[in-house]
């Protein structure tokens, strides 16, 4: 077992971990914060992303032992229960960018480190590009990019990041 | 996955000394590779030494007419790198098109050509730049590097630190992608050196990565697509599967060259 000591959504969370759990596995089953998903396990599809650091990284992909000393985001640390939605959240919500929202938690992860990185005023075409690691097989991503542009303009008037 | 123990050295010294006493321990860095072929049992090392908390490992600079790149510089980072994108361009574009987004965050080079994988993006820019490996041991030539599938010329215990390229006249990268692993199909990397010209071609080498000489002498000469009109690449020892037949790949591997060629031109 090793020991790790991270900060999950601004918690500082302290476990003894057998090295071979996931990041995602640690997140689900220690933390039970479920909100991150598992879906096709090999690092395609992005149903599994929070950021670590602030970046965007595939939580399937990555050994719990190797957040250690690190900093984990998920969708559940966006905003505090009860209080309003992440303006990325709120914007999924009001353009339909789900259907059975399996994947939803991956994108929207996804689409906040395309806004800290591409900016407020990001256009359609490089949202698509950036969406490359994220699979949705249900709504064909017209509203999921038509969301993640509202969500992008939304973020500059809001003080979440 | 298998059980494994698990170690994060401070200094390449202390990692070096690890892979000495532990004979199957295996390096990991963004494990974008490793933590995927460990999933499926493909690999099971008893000890994992992760390098990413090495300090300046994963340094980008240029020292004299070479742009270094430190072993654990993630793909975004040389992606994003001014260093990179005023140095070389070609290798910058090739960084930021792997994978995706969240892939570039963790994977890094000194990763990528550890494991030699033959459809990885960075062995086609080592290779055509005639760029050296540097590790904690000595220093590999391009050339003697690359030893086939998954093959190189690293010793058990030896770790990249940073690879040096040398800077060329001009250069481009084109890739035909496999739509779902994003990997090449058929990746071409075109330099224009001082002294000659490199094709390397990546993803379609049953062998891996490997230099297409006819090319290479007849864009020496003219350093344009037409100079490989009439020059054929033979279908013989490539890669042949569900995606993609080796007469196709022999195929593409033409046509990307030219593309290569014509980007590198239109950078000027």
């Amino acid at each position: 077992m090793a020991k790790i000591s991270l900060i999950v959504n601004g918690n500082p969370v302290t476990a003894n971990v057998d090295p071979r759990t996931l990041l995602v596995q640690f997140l689900r089953e220690n933390l039970r914060l479920t909100g991150t998903h598992v879906g096709c396990d090999t690092s395609q599809c992005g149903a599994c992303v929070v950021h670590l650091d602030g970046k965007a990284v595939k939580s399937c992909t990555t050994l719990a032992v190797m957040a250690d000393g690190h900093e984990v985001k998920t969708i559940e640390g966006l905003a505090a229960d009860g209080a309003p939605l992440h303006p990325m959240q709120e914007a999924f919500r009001e353009h339909h960018g789900l259907q059975c929202g399996f994947c939803t938690p991956g994108m929207i992860m996804t689409a906040i480190d395309i806004v800290h990185r591409k900016g407020h005023e990001v256009d359609d075409h490089t949202i698509r590009e950036e969406l490359e690691g994220n699979l949705c097989r249900c709504t064909g991503y017209q509203n999921i990019v038509t969301s993640i542009s509202a969500g992008a303009k939304a973020m500059a008037k809001s003080d979440l990041a | 996955m298998y059980e494994f123990k698990y170690h994060r050295p401070g200094t390449v010294r202390q990692a070096a000394n690890l892979l000495v006493k532990n004979e199957d321990a295996k390096v990991i860095a963004g494990g974008h590779t490793l933590i995927p072929v460990m999933k499926q049992r493909l690999a099971s090392p008893p000890l994992l030494v992760d390098l990413s908390h090495i300090e300046g490992l994963n340094t980008i600079e240029m020292k004299g007419r070479s742009l270094v790149i430190g072993a654990t510089a993630r793909h975004a980072e040389v992606a994003t790198s001014a260093i990179v994108g005023e140095a070389i361009p070609a290798l910058a574009s090739l960084a930021g098109g792997i994978g995706d987004p969240a892939v570039r965050h963790k994977g890094t080079i000194g990763g990528s050509l550890a494991n030699n994988d033959p459809t990885a993006d960075y062995p086609a820019a080592v290779l055509a730049l005639g760029a050296t490996i540097v590790t904690n041991k000595r220093r590999l030539k391009a050339e003697e590097y690359f030893q086939g599938l998954f093959t190189t010329a690293l010793e058990a215990d030896e770790i990249i630190t940073k690879v040096m390229f040398p800077l060329p006249k001009k250069a481009a990268y084109v890739k035909f992608r496999n739509q779902a692993s994003r990997y090449a199909l058929v990746g071409v990397f075109v330099a224009r050196r001082p002294s000659d010209v490199r094709v390397a071609v990546t993803g379609a080498g049953s062998e891996g990565v490997f230099r297409v000489t006819a090319f290479e002498e007849a864009l020496k000469k003219r350093f344009s697509a037409k100079a490989l009109d009439g020059i054929e690449v033979p279908a013989e020892g490539l890669n042949s599967d569900i995606h993609g037949s080796a007469e196709y790949r022999a195929h593409l591997i033409g046509v990307l060259t030219r593309r290569a060629v014509d980007a590198a031109n239109a950078k000027e």
